[in-house]
């Protein structure tokens, strides 16, 4: 389908004007008034389009809409007028000026029709009350006219769930007997075909009995996995009565849990009045929704025995995969409306269980299945520790591809937060890496999902592995990518990218000599230890163009920042220590995606800086590594953001007011470490391999060092002979044609503003270092020691001074 | 229950095409009561709502389909079959599942699963607690009856002018959004009828 023509008609649908749309209106009221033609067809069929395009409404000549009312209630209406009167009028809704109603529908096509308009119109004018009416008028008549009951059920259905609460009790009651009948004792004998048609016999053939999906007769009652030639209208309702089934029993369920009958059937395990139930006499003698609930259950229990079939027809065995996650919900339902069913189901689900895996699309059940066990799993701690082990630790590794499975398992996890007890929190937290590898193949629809989920994955013991797992995340797309190329049994189509070779990777892959590492990558538990994978980063550098990967490494920055603001939230001193030392350490092993090393680079840095600020003592602390990391020059524009920061932070908290152990030597220390690095990174010319030191580094470099003079008076002297060198240096010309202007320009402003602050050391030192009380806002508020009149008397004071100096 | 379905159009990823993502068909079923509004013009609002939501889900579905075709690099014409009779590979077209939480772009948080037969995309939209696997293969069967019975990706078809027939599908395989546990046979029977009344 050519997109320009789409485009064309659609701009062309947009566009008609008022008077002509009025004009086409008028054509189309004539040929409503006509016999139905192919030409009323063509005509309506634009109308819609053109109604329907455009977000913005659409006024159409009343007559047209009188008759297109008109003629959806007509008896004689063939069903693709009906159906394109019913679309036009749904496309415009809500609309004021609808006069449609269902009692002018004259059988329950019809109805299903006008009711799709109704329901459109947001209730408005109660148009939800009066379907509903108009469907219990007809249920409540036995013997409908005209089509058959089974076009209802889904209108009911729609408006329940659009209006909870307006049916009334003995509606209610109603549905739910009828309902019985249906499910249960729809007919097990094949229906009759519709029409004998020219070449059939004239005696009537004795229908046979329904199918299982297999082949055999049935065994019992009819469901939607019993199969025919043809189908009989009960067993039509009995497929649309399963259908809406959970829904029904959600709205018709009751609402207040401590009601007599709740009580009464708590226990789950041998009570003679649990034994009783599970017999169907008396459950004959049942109110209609308890007998209801009562049917539901043994229908449930028919599909699994049913799924264990093997079905003839592909569309056959889905909907058995499609039947178990159904009744694993409906089952979960009752049990919650009625603890009572609880100790026959739990004997049910245990056997499902075992069986779920053995056939591929079967293990989409194991998260229904899950969520039961997390509502009533007190009765049954050990099988619901099976299905958690089989949900977090096998099927992450194994269908980590799936993107439904994904979806659904993540899903899962964000979605029950609430009520996951600390053994399940526990088993969640252990099993962050095989978590990850959903996301690792899959980020785009599932980032915001972690984002929501990692609060809750981010532990003490397990946030350093869970840092470095984060950072080293594109390359477990790349190690998941390779392990579903080598592996022995592959699927009917690949999964990966058959157009991206990659012969060294996959050699690598299977070399014996990097396995552990790679099986250190893939673990499905958190190990408690941290290996070191630069060797991978390596091997994997041909990987890193592989748009998956880049997809993951795009997703990464915003996993760090929420990582952060969880592990922020518990982190005790040590563990702060450790987070910053390894920010250090990773900032310069990294894989090397495109793009990814600069964004990574800016999220650690910083988050260096926000753990200083949370923990100023982290500087005096981690002073040695810091040391070290400032004493190496070579690196410096490849990690210029880091070192920029750590240089910084350096300066800030680097003091006594941070923390009591700083000591005068250690300022000394520093100071000499960053002179050194400053004076060989000015020093040095720059060359095609060694770039220009960015300007920030330079002025960072150089308000630390004066933040360190200022806290160790004796280091003055040579800060300020420092400075005004660095400020005759960035006005020559040399240092003028290898920089910016505005870059040497920033150098000298800074290198003066430092100069003149260091004149006066008691300021400087109130400047650089102030206490705590400076940052209250009730320091700058008061009028008695107010900052703003001390900056006043000390600019007054630089003015003077200035105005003395040469140049 | 199903809130919406829609049929959108969907570029391959890697072409240089500046066209937007248009929704070609829609079909919203039934509207909840909105707000008292005191404001005149409420319905048209809420229309306008409805439809910008409805985009808002096909961009979504677009971008993620795009995503999703880069990642497996499968090229952009893998999926568009020289001649209209061949079965289109439904299984393996891409597919998946996303989250909107409340309020963005709808009042209740909704689960979206769309599936991608270029240049189309089909999407449902739904309630949080449905059953997955049956909306998924729900979805596929849709696309197939679409696909067969209103030959879309034959050159000359065009999708927009022929809105009776998919509401005919859906009037009988969704009914007013209600998923339906529909076994080979039904799926047959229902297939029959409909080409009985919408003969091609």
């Amino acid at each position: 389908m050519p997109s320009a023509g789409v485009e064309s008609l659609l701009q062309q649908a947009r566009e008609i004007q008022n008077g002509e749309l009025q004009r086409f209106c008028s054509r189309v009221s004539k040929l409503l008034q006509e016999d139905p033609g192919p030409a009323t067809i063509d005509a309506l069929q634009r109308l819609f389009l053109i109604v329907s395009a455009t977000k913005y409404p659409r006024r159409l000549e009343k007559m047209c809409i009188y008759l297109l009312q008109n003629t959806l209630c007509l008896p004689t209406s063939p069903e693709q007028l009906q159906v394109l009167c019913a679309a036009i009028l749904r496309e415009m809704s809500p609309f004021d000026s609808l006069a449609l109603s269902c009692d002018h529908a004259q059988n329950t096509r019809q109805l299903s029709f006008v009711a799709s308009v109704l329901l459109a119109q947001g209730d408005r004018g109660e148009e939800v009350r009066h379907v509903s009416q108009r469907i219990f008028t007809v249920l409540e008549n036995r013997q409908p006219e005209g089509s058959s009951v089974r076009h209802l059920l889904p209108i009911l259905s729609k408006v329940i769930s659009l209006a909870p609460g307006i049916l009334q009790e003995d509606q209610t009651n109603l549905l739910s007997k009828r309902l019985v009948d249906w499910l249960r004792y729809a007919s097990i004998q094949q229906g009759l075909p519709h029409s004998g048609g020219f070449f059939s016999t004239p005696r009537i053939r004795q229908p046979g009995p329904i199918t299982e999906v297999d082949g055999a007769v049935a065994s019992d009652f009819f469901t939607v996995l019993s199969t025919g030639q043809h189908f009989t209208e009960d067993q039509w309702l009995n497929m649309q009565a399963f259908s809406m089934l959970r829904t029904w029993l959600l709205y018709s369920g009751p609402e207040d849990p401590g009601t007599p009958d709740a009580d009464d059937k708590s226990e789950p395990e041998g009570s003679t009045l649990s034994v009783l139930s599970a017999t169907s006499t008396a459950s004959h003698l049942l109110p209609p929704r308890e007998r209801l609930r009562e049917v539901a259950f043994e229908y449930c229990q028919r599909l699994l025995e049913q799924s264990n079939r093997r079905a003839l027809r592909k569309g056959d065995s889905d909907l058995q995969k499609a039947c178990v996650v159904e009744a694993v919900l409906v089952l979960d339902v009752l049990c919650r409306q009625d603890p009572s069913f609880l100790y026959r189901t739990l004997s049910c689900l245990k056997a499902l269980h075992r069986r779920l895996g053995e056939d591929p699309g079967s293990e989409r059940a194991l998260v229904p299945l899950a969520q039961f066990f997390l509502n009533h799993g007190e009765a049954a701690t050990v099988d619901s520790e099976a299905v958690y082990q089989h949900l977090l630790s096998r099927l992450p590794s194994e269908r980590f591809h799936s993107p439904m499975l994904a979806f659904e398992i993540i899903h899962f996890c964000t979605y029950n937060l609430a009520l996951f007890d600390s053994h399940f929190l526990g088993l969640l937290k252990m099993s962050f890496p095989n978590l990850f590898k959903f996301l690792a193949w899959n980020s785009p629809p599932l980032t915001a999902k972690f984002v929501a989920l990692l609060p809750a994955l981010v532990d003490a013991g397990t946030a350093l592995e869970m840092l470095h797992m984060l950072l080293d995340l594109p390359c477990l797309t790349a190690a998941l990518d390779l392990q579903l190329r080598s592996s022995p049994t592959p699927s009917e189509r690949p999964l990966w990218d058959t157009t991206f070779r990659i012969p060294s990777c996959l050699e690598a892959f299977r070399d014996p000599q990097f396995q552990g590492l790679f099986q250190y990558l893939l673990r499905t538990k958190a190990s408690g230890s941290m290996e070191g994978l630069t060797p991978l980063h390596q091997l994997l550098q041909p990987m890193a163009s592989c748009a998956r990967v880049a997809q993951c490494a795009e997703a990464v920055p915003t996993l760090l920042q929420a990582f952060f603001s969880a592990v922020t939230q518990f982190a005790n001193g040590a563990l702060i220590n450790q987070l910053a030392l390894l920010l250090l350490e990773r900032n310069d092993s990294l894989y090397q995606v495109p793009q990814y090393e600069a964004r990574v680079h800016r999220v650690l840095s910083s988050q260096f800086l926000a753990l200083c600020k949370l923990k100023p003592s982290l500087v005096v602390e981690l002073a040695r590594e810091l040391l070290e990391f400032v004493g190496r020059v070579s690196s410096i524009h490849s990690r210029a953001s880091m070192f920029t920061c750590v240089v910084w932070a350096i300066g800030e908290y680097l003091s006594v007011t941070c923390d009591r152990r700083c000591t005068v030597e250690q300022i000394n220390k520093f100071f000499e470490a960053l002179e050194a690095l400053l004076f060989e990174v000015t020093q040095s010319r720059s060359s095609v391999d060694l770039p220009c030191c960015p300007p920030e580094v330079v002025t960072t470099l150089m308000t630390t060092l004066t933040k360190l003079a200022s806290r160790s008076q004796d280091l003055i002297p040579r800060v300020s002979l420092f400075l005004s060198k660095m400020r005759t240096l960035a006005q020559s010309p040399t240092t003028s044609s290898m920089h910016r202007k505005e870059d040497t320009e920033a150098i000298r402003i800074r290198a003066t503003e430092l100069l003149m602050l260091l004149k006066m050391p008691s300021v400087a030192q109130f400047v650089f270092t102030p206490t705590v009380g400076v940052c209250q806002p009730r320091y700058h508020r008061d009028t008695n020691t107010a900052l703003p009149l001390a900056l006043r008397m000390v600019s007054r004071l630089v003015e003077k001074e200035a105005s003395l100096l040469p140049g | 229950m199903v809130h919406a379905f829609l049929i959108h159009t969907l570029r391959a990823p890697n072409l240089e095409d500046a066209s937007l993502c248009r929704v070609l068909y829609s079909c919203v079923f039934g509207t909840e009561k909105s707000a008292d509004d005191p404001r005149p013009h409420g319905a048209e609002r809420d229309r306008l709502l409805q439809k910008e939501q409805i985009l808002t889900v096909a961009r979504q579905v677009e971008s993620l389909c795009q995503l999703q075709q880069q990642a497996c690099g499968r090229p952009p014409t893998d999926l568009q079959p020289q001649s209209s009779d061949e079965p289109v590979p439904l299984h393996e077209a891409p597919h998946g599942a996303f989250y909107l939480a409340a309020g963005d772009p709808f009042q209740e948080p909704k689960i979206v699963v769309w599936l991608g037969v270029l240049p189309l995309g089909f999407a449902l939209v739904l309630d949080i607690h449905e059953n997955l696997l049956l909306a998924e293969s729900t979805l596929r069967l849709l696309a197939r009856l679409l696909l067969d019975h209103l030959r879309l990706l034959a050159p000359s078809t065009n999708l927009l002018l022929r809105a009776d027939r998919i509401e005919g599908i859906l009037a009988r395989f969704l009914p007013h959004g209600q998923l339906l546990f529909l076994n080979d046979q039904f799926v047959q029977d229902l297939e029959k009828e409909f080409s009985a009344a919408w003969p091609r």
